[in-house]
C-alpha cells in the first residue's frame, strides 16, 4: 500500500503539470490546436486513474484550457470528485474549476449539495472559504434552497473571514431563492454593525445591491446607514452607502435634507484627505438629493449651481477620467435643471472635439437635454459641422442618431420650423456609408404624416430625392441609406395631391434602376406608382380623350413588367396586380369611360398614426376570456383525468382511450418532427421570421452587381435647400417678431400707463418663440377607452422582481428556511419570534454616542410604538380579509394575532429620525402652500388623503409649528399610500362620500364585503362658510416626567372652506372644564383663543391640531367651543363665528397596545381586574368585520382568535388594562370585559354598544 | 456588480478570465476578442471608461480598464459600481499581484493562472467586492499557500525538484521577459486604505 503511494507520487513527478502544459503550448505555436488535443487525451487518461493528485492536476490543466475556449464540461464529474478531496490543495483546484465551468444547466451540480454542506461546516476556515467562493459562482435555485440555512448560520461564524464571505454570498442566494430574503434579512441587518470592517463592508454591499432594485423596501434602514456614513472610514463602504442614498432620496425627500450637510462636509474634506472616487460619488448623491428636493425650492438652485460649477472644474481637468465623469454627472443634473447646465454649452460643445470618443459621446448625450426652441437650430448646425468632419463611421452614425434624437425628442417639442427639419433630414441622406437610413426614413414619414402643414414642402423635397435617386442607389447600396427612398416614395404617393408634377415623379419611380433597390423598397415604389397614377388621372379628369392620362397608362404598362419579373414575391405580386389593373383601365380609357373617380377611390382614406403601445392598451371587452377554450381541447391530454366529467366516465373505456391517445401523442410528435424537417428543407415554405427586420433583409440583393460611382466631390443635389438658410431666415423672423412685439408693447404702455405691466423677461424666453408656421402635430391614435397603464416597460424576467419583498413585516411562521432535520420542528411562539428579530436591532441602535440620550429616546420610541398601534391593526385587517373564513386554523390566527409591532416601531423610528432633521426655514414656507395646493387637487371635502391611522408627530415641543408638522404628515401619508394601495383605494372612495351631507361616519357605513371603509373623522360643526371635521381624539399621549397625573390629548380638526370667499384670522377657543383644558401658549390667559395657523382660500381644506390636557380619563367629556373667523370677499369682509362641541369619548383615551397571549393570560390570572359584560343582539356582520371594527373604533388589538371567539386588549393612556373576550353565535355577540377601572370599562362598553347600534 | 474580469496582453491573448455570469466558452472567447478590440485601439492618455460592448450585457454596463505595460486589466461592471472605485480596485489587484509574485511580470500570470484566480477570489466574490484591504488579502493568500505547502509535505519536495530540473532542461524557457513597471500609478487616485 505504502509502496503504491510512493510509486504514485513518483509517477506524478513526470506527469505534465500546468506549467508544463503552458510551456508546451508556447512551444507549439504552429500546431497549437493539435498539441492541445493530444494534451486533452492525456488529461482524459489521467482522469481515469484512481490517484486524486493526478486527477487534481488534470482538472487544473482543464481550467487553463477552459480559459482558452475549450469546452471542458465533459469532465464535470471529475471536477466534483476533486472538489470532494479531503486535501485543501485539491479541493481548491476542484472548486476553481467548478466556478469556471459549472452553471445552472450542469446536471452534476445536484451531486454536490452534501459535499458543499460538509465543506461549509468544516473546521478549517479555508475549506469553508473555498466552498463559499465556488458556490458564489455556480449557485442554483436548488442549491440555494438547500444550503440557505447553512449559509445563514455561517453569517454568525466566529471568524470574520467566513462571516464576510457568508454575508456576501447571501445576495446570490436571494437571487436564486427569493423566499430566503425575509428570514435572513434580520441577521443581514445585524451584520451592518459587525465589529469587523470587512463583514460590515460585505453587508453594505449586499444591502446596497438589493436596495438598488427595490429601494422602497429599504427606506427603514436609512438611519442605520446614515450612522455608518458618518462613522465609517472605509472608502469603499462610504461610496456604496452614498450611492445607496442616491437611490433612496427620491423616495423620501426628508432624507435628502438630512443628507445634504454631511455630504457637503465630505466634499469639502475630500480633496485633501481621501480618494477622488469618494468626492465624485458625494457630488453625485448631492445632485440626486437636490433633484429630489428641487420642486419649488428656489434656495436650492444655488446649490445646483454650485454642483455644476464643481463639475465644470472636473470637466476642465486634464485627467480624462474626471472629464468623463464630470460630463456623466452633468447629464444627471440636466434632467431636472436644464437651465443651469445650458449655461455651460460652450464647454460641452468643446468636448465634442475631444480626441476621446467616450468623452465625445457623453458630450453628445448632454447636448440632447440642452436644446431649447431657441438654440436647437444653432446646436444642430454645429453637429452637422461635426458630421462633416467626423472620421470613422461609428462616431458619425452616433452623431446622426443624436441629431435625430435631439430634434424629435418629446414629440418634436423644440422644432419651430419643420421645413428646416425636413431639410436637415434631406441633408443627412447625403452621408456616405451611414447605417441609419432606416432611422432617417422613419423620421421623414413621422413628420410628413403628423405635421399636416408641412406635407406640401415634404412632398416637394421627397420628389427631388426620388428624382436624384441614382445618387443614393449608386453610392450606398449596402449601407441602408436607400431606406430613405422607401419613405420618399411613400410620402410622394400618399400625399400626391401636393405634387406639382406627379407625372415626372411617376416617371422617376419607374426607372429601370429602381429594380436594383432592395425588395421592400421596390414594393413601396410599385404601390405608390399606382397612387400617383390615380392622381394623374384625377388631374386630367374631365378632359375627354386626355392624351396625358393615356400616356400615363402606357408608361405604367411599359415599365411595370420589369417589376413583375422581380425575384421578390412582394414586388412581383403588387406589380402584376397593378399591371392588370392599369391594362384594364387603359381599355376603359380607350372607350372613353370616366375612370378617374373609381381609381382614386382605390386609395381613398387617410392613414393616421397609431401610438406605439396602442395595441397593448386595447381593453379586453367584458365577457371575453382569452384563456378559455373556444372548442373543447382534443381529448387524451392528461388534464382530462382531472376534469369533473371523468367522474361520470366509466373506468375501463377511459383507460383504453388514454392508452390509445398516448400512442397518438407519440405519433403526433413524430409527425411534427417530420413536418418540421420537411419545412426546413422546403425553400417555398415561409418560416416565421423572428424579427421584423428580416423583412428588409432582401435575400440576394447583395449579390446583384452594382457599379460603384466614386465621387470625390460632395454632391449638391440640385434644387435642395440648404438647411443653413433657414437658420438665417429664422433669425430674421425672430428679430422681426421681437420688434413687432416691442412696438405693440410700447403702444400698450402708452395706452395704459397706470396699469401694471408684465415683467419684461429681458432676453427672449421660451414662450416668446412662436413657430414659423402653425403646425398641428397630429397626436397618435389610441384605441377607445385605452387603459392608462404605464407598467409596460418593466421587464418581467428581471430576477430582481422576485426580491421585491416587504422586509418590515415581521416574520411569520411560514417564513423559514428549509432545514434538514430528523425531529419535527418545534414551533416558536410568535412572541419568541419577535424577540429574536427585533431585540438585537434595537439594542444595536444604541451606540456609545447616543447612550446619554438613550433613556429619553427609548421613551419616545415606546411612545411612538403606542401611537403607531393602529398600523398592526391594519395589517391584521388585511390578514383577516384575506383569510378564507371557513379555514381559520388556530395557527393562522396566531400569526394574525401576533401584532407586528416591529413594523410600526421601525416605521416610526424612521419618521422620528427624519423628523428630527433640521429643516431650513425657507423650505418650510415653500412647502406649506404646496401641500395645500395638493389638497385643492384632490378636491374632496374631508382631508383628502388622511387615513385614520396617519402617524402623528410626537415631539411635544413641536406643537408650535404646525405647518412643519403638516408637511411631515403629508409625506408620511404619501409614503403610506404607496404601501397600502388597497386600503388607499377604499379611502378614496370613502372620502368621495365624505364630501356629502352625511359625514357623520362613525359606524354609519353600510355593510359590504370585504371590510367596509372606516373613517374616524366626524363632523364637528358646519355653517354656510366653513365645515369642521374632528378626528377621533385618538392621538393621545401622556406627558413624561412631572405631570404624572395629567395626560395630553391631541385633537386634529380639518377646516374646510365651503364658501367662495377667503377665510382668514380664524381663532379657535374652547371653554375649559375642570378636567380638560386647552393648552395655550405660555403667557396667554385661560380664556384666550388660539389662532389657527393658516388661512383658507375658497374650497380649500386644511388641518390644525390642538392639544388638551386631561386629568381624569374614566369619564367621557364634552367641551363647548367657538371658532371665529373673517370672511373676506371682493366687496366686503364680515366677522363670523361657529359654535361646536368637542366630545372626548373614553375610547379616545385608549391606545392600541399589542399584547401576547402569555402576558394576557397572566394579566387575567392576576385578579386585579374587575369584570363586566355586554350583549349585542342582531349583529349581522362577519366576525372579522366585527373585530376590525372594534379594533378600529375602539383602539383594541386582537390577542388571539379561535373560530368565533377572540380575546382583545387595549390600554389607556394612564395605564389601565382593558381586556375583552368577544364571542359570537347567531347574530348575538357577547363581550366579557375586564379592567382595573370599572367606570372606564363601563363607559367603553357603552361606546362599543353605541358603535354597533348605529349599524 | 462586477460582471467579468479579464486580463489579456497587448495581442489579445487571454491571461485570466473570470465571468460572474454564465456564457458558453465560445461566447466568452468572443467577449474577450471584442473587449480587446475596443480597448486596444484606444490611446494611452484617454479616459479609462468605455461603454460596454454588445455581447456583455446592455447599456447599463461599462468597461473599466487599465493598461500596464503588456497587460490590460478590464473590469466589466454595471451602474452600481463607482467608476473611480473600480479603478482603485484594479490598482489594488495589481499591487497585490506584485506583492504575491514578488515583482510580477506577464510570465507569472501565464504560468500561474490558478494562483491569480486564488488571489482574485479573496478580493471579488461572485461579482461583488469582498475585500479592498491589501494587507488582509495578502495575509489570507499566504495562509492558504502555507496550508498547501504543509499538505504537500515530503511528497511535495521531489515534485518541486523535478519541476526545477524540467525548467533547467528547457533552454527555450524565456527567462527574462519582464513586462516592465507594473505598478504605474495613475495620479489623482489614491488607493483604498
Amino acid at each position: 500500500m505504502a509502496l503504491k503511494i510512493v510509486k504514485g507520487s513518483i509517477d506524478r513527478m513526470f506527469d505534465k503539470n500546468l506549467q508544463d502544459l503552458v510551456r508546451g503550448i508556447r512551444n507549439h505555436k504552429e500546431d497549437e490546436a493539435k498539441y492541445i488535443s493530444t494534451c486533452i487525451d492525456e488529461i482524459k487518461q489521467e482522469l481515469k486513474q484512481d490517484n486524486i493528485a493526478v486527477k487534481a492536476n488534470a482538472v487544473c490543466k482543464l481550467t487553463y484550457l477552459q480559459m482558452l475556449g475549450y469546452d471542458v464540461s465533459w469532465a464535470a464529474f471529475n471536477i466534483v470528485e476533486v472538489m470532494s478531496s479531503s486535501k485543501f490543495t485539491y479541493k481548491r483546484i476542484g472548486y476553481l474549476a467548478a466556478s469556471q465551468c459549472f452553471h445552472e444547466g450542469t446536471d452534476v451540480i445536484m451531486l454536490t449539495t452534501n459535499q458543499i454542506r460538509k465543506d461549509l461546516s468544516s473546521p478549517n476556515q479555508y475549506d469553508t472559504g473555498v466552498a463559499l467562493t465556488g458556490l458564489s459562482c455556480f449557485v442554483t435555485p436548488d442549491l440555494a434552497r438547500d444550503l440557505a440555512n447553512d449559509i445563514m448560520t455561517l453569517m454568525s461564524h466566529t471568524k470574520p473571514y467566513i462571516r464576510k464571505k457568508a454575508v456576501l454570498i447571501m445576495y446570490k442566494v436571494f437571487l436564486k431563492y427569493p423566499e430566503s430574503l425575509r428570514p435572513a434579512f434580520p441577521r443581514l441587518k445585524e451584520k451592518l454593525e459587525d465589529p469587523d470592517p470587512g463583514v460590515q463592508s460585505a453587508a453594505v454591499n449586499v444591502i446596497c445591491e438589493l436596495a438598488r432594485r427595490n429601494p422602497k423596501n429599504y427606506l427603514s434602514l436609512a438611519p442605520l446607514f446614515f450612522k455608518l456614513m458618518t462613522s465609517s472610514t472605509n472608502n469603499w463602504v462610504l461610496i456604496k452607502i452614498i450611492k445607496l442614498f442616491g437611490a433612496l432620496t427620491p423616495l423620501e425627500p426628508r432624507l435628502g435634507k438630512k443628507l445634504i450637510e454631511p455630504l457637503t462636509n465630505l466634499i469639502h474634506s475630500s480633496p485633501s484627505t481621501s480618494a477622488m472616487s469618494l468626492l465624485y460619488e458625494c457630488v453625485n448623491t448631492v445632485i440626486a438629493v437636490l433633484i429630489s428636493l428641487s420642486s419649488g425650492m428656489p434656495n436650492h438652485s444655488a446649490s445646483i449651481q454650485l454642483c455644476v460649477q464643481k463639475l465644470r472644474i472636473l470637466i476642465e481637468d486634464s485627467d480624462q477620467n474626471l472629464k468623463y465623469l464630470g460630463l456623466l454627472a452633468m447629464s444627471k443634473i440636466l434632467k431636472t435643471h436644464p437651465k443651469s447646465v445650458q449655461s455651460h454649452k460652450d464647454l460641452i460643445l468643446q468636448c465634442l472635439d475631444d480626441k476621446d470618443e467616450s468623452i465625445r459621446l457623453r458630450a453628445l448625450d448632454l447636448l440632447y437635454g440642452m436644446v431649447s426652441k431657441k438654440n436647437l437650430m444653432e446646436i444642430v448646425k454645429k453637429l452637422m459641422l461635426h458630421v462633416d468632419k467626423a472620421e470613422g463611421t461609428t462616431y458619425r452614425d452616433e452623431l446622426l442618431t443624436k441629431i435625430i434624437d435631439i430634434c424629435s425628442q418629446s414629440n418634436f417639442q423644440y422644432i419651430t420650423n419643420f421645413e428646416w427639419y425636413i431639410s436637415i433630414l434631406v441633408e443627412l441622406t447625403r452621408l456616405e456609408g451611414t447605417r441609419h437610413g432606416h432611422l432617417i426614413a422613419s423620421q421623414m414619414l413621422d413628420v410628413a404624416i403628423r405635421v399636416k402643414a408641412i406635407r406640401g414642402f415634404a412632398v416637394a423635397q421627397m420628389a427631388t430625392l426620388l428624382d436624384n435617386a441614382h445618387l443614393l442607389t449608386g453610392n450606398t447600396q449596402r449601407n441602408g441609406i436607400c431606406e430613405v427612398l422607401y419613405a420618399a416614395a411613400w410620402i410622394c404617393g400618399e400625399f400626391s395631391e401636393h405634387l406639382e408634377d406627379p407625372m415626372q415623379t411617376l416617371e422617376a419611380m419607374l426607372r429601370p434602376k429602381v429594380a436594383t433597390l432592395p425588395g421592400h423598397i421596390q414594393a413601396v415604389y410599385v404601390q405608390n406608382a399606382a397612387k400617383l397614377f390615380a392622381t394623374v388621372l384625377r388631374k386630367h379628369d374631365g378632359e375627354t380623350e386626355s392624351q396625358a392620362a393615356q400616356e400615363t397608362s402606357q408608361l405604367l404598362i411599359d415599365r411595370l413588367p420589369l417589376f413583375v419579373q422581380s425575384a421578390n414575391l412582394e414586388v412581383q405580386e403588387r406589380a402584376s396586380c397593378i399591371l392588370q389593373l392599369v391594362k384594364y383601365i387603359q381599355k376603359l380609357q380607350q372607350k372613353n369611360v370616366e375612370v378617374a373617380e373609381e381609381v382614386t377611390a382605390l386609395f381613398a382614406g387617410e392613414l393616421n398614426p397609431v401610438a406605439p403601445k396602442a395595441q397593448k392598451k386595447v381593453p379586453i371587452p367584458e365577457g371575453l376570456d382569452l384563456d378559455a377554450w373556444i372548442n373543447e381541447p382534443p381529448s387524451g391530454s392528461e388534464s382530462e383525468d382531472e376534469k369533473p366529467k371523468a367522474v361520470f366516465a366509466k373506468e375501463e373505456p377511459k383507460h383504453s382511450r388514454s392508452r390509445h391517445t398516448e400512442v397518438d401523442e407519440k405519433e403526433l410528435a413524430r409527425r411534427r418532427e417530420v413536418r418540421k424537417q420537411e419545412q426546413a428543407s422546403n425553400p417555398f415554405y415561409i418560416k416565421a421570421s423572428p424579427s421584423s427586420q428580416k423583412v428588409y433583409d432582401a435575400p440576394g440583393v447583395e449579390h446583384i452587381p452594382v457599379v460603384q460611382i466614386d465621387l470625390s466631390v460632395p454632391l449638391k443635389v440640385p434644387g435642395m435647400p440648404m438647411s443653413d438658410q433657414y437658420l438665417k431666415l429664422e433669425e430674421e423672423r425672430r428679430q422681426k417678431e421681437k420688434a413687432e412685439r416691442k412696438k405693440k408693447e410700447k403702444k400698450k404702455k402708452r395706452e395704459k400707463r397706470g396699469k401694471e405691466r408684465k415683467a419684461d423677461s429681458g432676453p427672449e424666453s421660451e414662450e416668446d418663440i412662436t413657430p414659423a408656421h402653425q403646425v398641428d402635430i397630429v397626436t397618435e391614435e389610441m384605441p377607445e377607452n385605452a387603459l392608462p397603464s404605464d407598467d409596460d416597460d418593466k421587464d418581467p424576467n428581471d430576477p430582481h422582481k422576485a426580491l421585491d419583498i416587504d422586509l418590515d413585516k415581521p416574520l411569520a411562521d411560514s417564513d423559514k428556511l428549509p432545514v434538514r432535520t430528523h425531529r419535527p420542528e418545534v414551533l416558536k411562539s410568535p412572541a419568541e419570534d419577535r424577540d429574536g428579530e427585533s431585540v438585537p436591532q434595537e439594542t444595536k441602535k444604541k451606540s456609545g454616542k447616543e447612550k446619554k440620550k438613550d433613556k429619553e429616546k427609548d421613551r419616545k420610541r415606546s411612545k411612538e410604538e403606542k401611537k403607531k398601534k393602529k398600523k398592526p391593526k391594519e395589517v391584521e385587517e388585511e390578514l383577516l380579509e384575506s383569510q378564507p373564513e371557513e379555514a381559520v386554523q388556530s395557527e393562522e390566527t396566531k400569526e394574525a394575532a401576533a401584532p407586528p409591532t416591529s413594523t410600526s416601531a421601525e416605521a416610526s423610528d424612521l419618521d422620528f429620525w427624519l423628523s428630527s432633521a433640521p429643516v431650513p426655514p425657507a423650505a418650510q414656507e415653500v412647502t406649506a402652500p404646496s401641500s395645500s395646493a395638493a389638497a385643492v387637487d384632490t378636491s374632496s371635502a374631508a382631508a383628502p388623503e388622511s387615513e385614520p391611522d396617519e402617524p402623528k408627530d410626537t415631539e411635544p415641543e413641536d406643537t408650535k409649528s404646525s405647518k412643519h408638522k403638516k408637511k411631515k404628515q403629508k409625506k408620511e401619508k404619501e409614503e403610506k399610500e404607496k404601501k397600502k394601495k388597497k386600503r388607499h383605494h377604499h379611502h378614496h372612495q370613502h372620502h368621495g362620500d365624505a364630501g356629502g351631507e352625511d359625514s357623520v361616519q362613525n359606524g354609519t357605513v353600510e355593510e359590504e364585503e370585504p371590510l367596509p371603509p372606516m373613517s374616524n373623522y366626524s363632523l364637528l360643526a358646519e355653517n354656510s362658510y366653513i365645515k369642521m371635521m374632528k378626528e377621533d381624539a385618538d392621538q393621545v399621549y401622556d406627558i413624561q416626567g412631572n405631570h404624572q397625573d395629567e395626560s395630553k390629548v391631541v385633537v386634529s380638526v380639518i377646516f374646510e372652506n365651503k364658501s367662495d370667499s377667503f377665510l382668514k384670522a380664524m381663532e379657535f377657543n374652547v371653554l375649559d372644564s375642570l378636567n380638560s383644558k386647552l393648552q395655550r401658549p405660555e403667557g396667554a390667559g385661560a380664556h384666550d383663543s388660539l389662532t389657527v395657523p393658516f388661512q383658507l382660500p375658497p374650497g380649500v381644506s386644511n388641518e390644525a391640531r390642538f392639544v388638551f390636557s386631561v386629568q381624569s380619563i374614566v369619564m367621557p367629556q364634552k367641551l363647548k367651543g367657538t371658532l371665529t373667523f373673517i370672511v373676506k370677499s371682493d366687496e366686503s369682509s364680515t366677522h363670523e363665528k361657529l359654535d361646536f362641541k368637542l366630545h372626548f369619548t373614553c375610547t379616545s383615551y385608549l391606545i392600541t397596545t399589542p399584547c401576547y397571549s402569555d402576558a394576557y393570560a397572566k394579566l387575567l390570572e392576576s385578579g386585579d381586574l374587575k369584570g363586566s359584560s355586554l350583549r349585542l343582539e342582531g349583529i349581522n356582520m362577519p366576525f372579522h368585520h366585527l373585530l376590525a371594527r372594534i379594533c378600529f373604533h375602539h383602539h383594541f388589538s386582537v390577542v388571539e382568535r379561535i373560530d368565533s371567539c377572540a380575546s382583545m386588549y387595549s390600554r389607556s393612556i394612564q395605564g389601565h388594562h382593558v381586556c375583552l373576550l368577544v364571542k359570537t353565535s347567531d347574530q348575538t355577540v357577547s363581550i366579557d370585559a375586564k379592567c382595573d377601572e370599572p367606570s372606564l370599562l363601563g363607559n367603553v362598553l357603552d361606546e362599543i354598544k353605541q358603535t354597533f347600534s348605529k349599524c | 456588480m462586477i460582471k467579468a474580469i479579464l486580463i489579456f496582453n497587448n495581442h489579445g491573448k487571454p491571461r485570466m478570465s473570470k465571468f460572474y455570469e454564465h456564457y458558453t466558452e465560445d461566447t466568452e472567447q468572443q467577449i474577450i476578442r471584442e473587449t480587446f478590440h475596443l480597448v486596444s485601439k484606444r490611446d494611452e492618455n484617454i479616459c479609462n471608461f468605455l461603454e460596454g460592448g454588445l455581447l456583455i450585457g446592455g447599456s447599463d454596463n461599462k468597461l473599466i480598464y487599465r493598461h500596464y505595460a503588456t497587460l490590460y486589466f478590464v473590469f466589466c461592471v454595471d451602474s452600481s459600481e463607482s467608476e473611480l472605485g473600480i479603478l482603485d480596485l484594479i490598482q489594488v489587484f495589481v499591487e497585490t499581484l506584485d506583492k504575491c509574485f514578488e515583482n510580477v511580470c506577464e510570465l507569472d500570470l501565464i504560468f500561474h493562472v490558478d494562483k491569480v484566480h486564488n488571489i482574485l477570489a479573496e478580493m471579488v466574490m461572485g461579482g461583488m467586492v469582498l475585500e479592498t484591504n491589501m494587507s488582509e488579502i495578502i495575509t489570507q493568500v499566504e495562509a492558504q499557500g502555507k496550508m498547501e505547502k504543509s499538505e504537500a509535505g515530503i511528497a511535495g519536495a521531489p515534485a518541486r525538484a523535478v519541476s526545477a530540473v524540467k525548467n533547467m532542461n528547457l533552454p527555450e524557457m524565456p527567462k527574462n521577459i519582464n513586462i516592465g513597471d507594473i505598478s504605474i500609478k495613475v495620479p489623482n487616485l489614491p488607493s483604498f486604505k
